[in-house]
């Protein structure tokens, strides 16, 4: 373990345990005790409801929720916080897209383009609003390596295109999606582009209005923040013909017996009481990811998703799904091997310590276009080491072996 | 180091399982899936006039604990009356929820080294989806389209 390694566990408590070997990223992150501490010095100090009280706590509750607001569009390049709304994750937000924007705007015989990459979050709430409206449904197809041709992408558009749904990196693959290039072309006939942000957003920069997407959802708790609180960004002008998603309190302007007015954006979308203390929690998690630096969380991704896959490679009948250059997997490593079960795989890799993921990775639709029933993988975070694959590789080396097979 | 769960006999009936293959003469079969996992079998037997199990077999695909969990039970029931197998097929059921005696246990052969599923809850499905799938087909008696059924429920 080198010194940059130490001092970056240190910040995450679970990761103590140097026996925990963490491989399992894409489902979610650990969190730094930053977080856990900004999280708890919410509840502990001003804790109140946010939006509604006159007095001194509520009033300092809402400008950190606002704050953090703030911070999350600074840190997509939104062009103002008020095109960030806060869900509970990235589920939430597609689905709050799907319903809102889709029943206003998606008409029978409109056509839906959504990626065969995506996950189920980015896919049923399209396949429901499909059936609901009679609208068509249409995949995009990848390449048995992920990649996504523009050329094949333009073949699919036509003046009916409504709406197209595309990761902007899977999260079987981990392959970066030119998603500013499809959204281009999907503006080119009048349709809107939205992103899931989900796997991209904790390990790339991301800037939203470079990309030109119309949403982008995300949830924090993929990169380093609290479970429950996720975000969707949307462009004002679209966000602001939209209906609300859920109605109650605090969404509205004026209620009266029969009709009522609602709130501004995005105070129209975050109806109940809101998750402040989580909002809070990701807004020291923006703090804590700055801190570190682009820079170095690339730089030591990069560099283990080099040595992770170049030794999986080794490993004889095992094969990794994707590209076949490690720069293109932003620690994401999915994998099978001959023979053995992804089930029996996760549970041998338990027994050695090593948590990691294994399934369809809610990916049905895609496992099924590549024609395989299930895979394991492994996922890595910017605190993970060598020492981390080392026991990874070990456990994966003597598989089969465990599993009954003579080599 | 050493795996303490996938033992000797467990991956032995998964690599090389007795009694999966094709059957003729089945008048019964019944597919068995857990969509969470993707483990997918159909279970075949062939039960007489006596209420006999004269024979079985399972195809399908899933992991090491599906497989040989199914592949163990026809060990343990062909050649018994359908009364004695949903007896057994209780007292694994029983064992899988940490609820069975020693004796009981012994009952149950080389499927007995599944108990300790009862503290692997990610694995309780893999391991009872062959007796669950047995139990269906014997308790409702009805021989083959119970497939689609099985799948519908599953999904």
């Amino acid at each position: 373990m080198t010194n940059e390694d130490r001092e970056i566990r240190a910040h995450f408590p679970i990761l103590s345990d140097e026996k925990l070997v963490y491989l399992d990223n894409s489902a979610t992150s650990q969190r730094p005790q930053a977080v856990l501490d900004a999280v708890e010095e919410f509840y502990r100090t001003v804790n109140s409801n946010p939006m509604r009280g006159l007095y001194n706590i509520s009033i300092r509750a809402t400008e950190q929720y606002e704050e953090a607001r703030e911070a999350v569009a600074d840190f997509i390049g939104a062009a103002e916080p008020a095109e960030i709304v806060f869900t509970r994750n990235a589920t939430e937000s597609l689905n709050l897209v799907a319903y809102s924007y889709g029943e206003a705007f998606i008409h029978e015989g409109d056509e839906i383009i959504v990626s065969i990459a995506e996950h189920h979050s980015n896919l049923l709430p399209w396949q429901i609003l499909a059936k609901k409206t009679g609208a068509v449904l249409t995949y995009f197809e990848c390449r048995e390596d992920g990649e996504f041709s523009l050329d094949e992408f333009k073949k699919l558009l036509s003046e009916k295109t409504a709406l197209v749904a595309m990761t902007q990196m899977s999260n079987v693959f981990g392959r970066l999606n030119d998603v500013k290039a499809f959204a281009a072309e999907a503006h080119r006939v009048g349709a809107v582009f939205v992103c899931d942000g989900a796997q991209s957003a904790p390990h790339v920069p991301v800037n939203v209005i470079d990309l030109d997407v119309d949403f982008f959802a995300f949830s924090g708790h993929k990169m380093y923040a609290p479970m429950g609180i996720g975000v969707l960004y949307g462009k004002k002008e679209l966000l602001e013909k939209m209906p609300p998603f859920l109605y109650g309190g605090e969404m509205i302007e004026y209620v009266q017996k029969y009709s009522a007015t609602y709130a501004e954006v995005p105070h129209k979308f975050e109806a109940g009481t809101v998750n402040a203390g989580g909002a809070v929690g990701l807004l020291a998690a923006l703090k804590f990811m700055k801190g570190i630096g682009w820079e170095t969380i690339e730089r030591r991704e990069e560099e283990l998703t080099a040595y992770a896959y170049e030794r999986m490679l080794s490993v004889p009948r095992v094969k990794v799904l994707g590209a076949a250059d490690a720069s293109d997997h932003h620690g994401i490593l999915t994998f099978t091997i001959e023979g053995v079960h992804p089930h029996d795989v996760a549970a041998i890799m338990d027994e050695h310590g090593v948590c990691i993921r294994a399934g369809h990775h809610c990916a049905q639709p895609l496992h099924k276009h590549l024609g395989i029933m299930s895979t394991s993988r492994a996922s890595l975070g910017f605190y993970n080491t060598h020492e981390d694959i080392d026991a990874f590789i070990a456990a994966l080396s003597g598989m089969r072996k465990e599993m009954g097979y003579p080599d | 180091m050493a795996s303490t769960f996938y033992n000797e006999i467990l991956t032995e009936h998964n690599i090389n399982p007795m009694h999966k293959h094709k059957m003729e003469g089945a008048n019964v079969s019944l597919e068995g899936v857990n969509p969470s996992c993707g483990d997918d079998i159909v279970l075949s037997l062939k039960v007489n006039d006596a209420g006999v199990i004269e024979d079985g077999a399972f195809e399908g695909d899933g992991c090491a604990i599906s497989q040989a969990s199914c592949d163990m039970m026809l060990d343990l029931i062909i050649g018994k009356p359908k009364d004695e197998a949903m007896r057994l097929a209780d007292i694994f059921l029983r064992m899988i929820k940490g609820s069975v005696t020693d004796e009981e246990k012994d009952e149950l052969e080389e499927a007995g080294i599944l108990s300790d599923i009862s503290h692997m809850p990610a694995r309780v499905k893999c391991a009872v989806l062959g007796w669950h799938t047995m139990e269906e087909m014997l308790s409702d008696g009805e021989p083959a389209d119970g497939g689609q059924e099985g799948k519908e429920k599953a999904e």
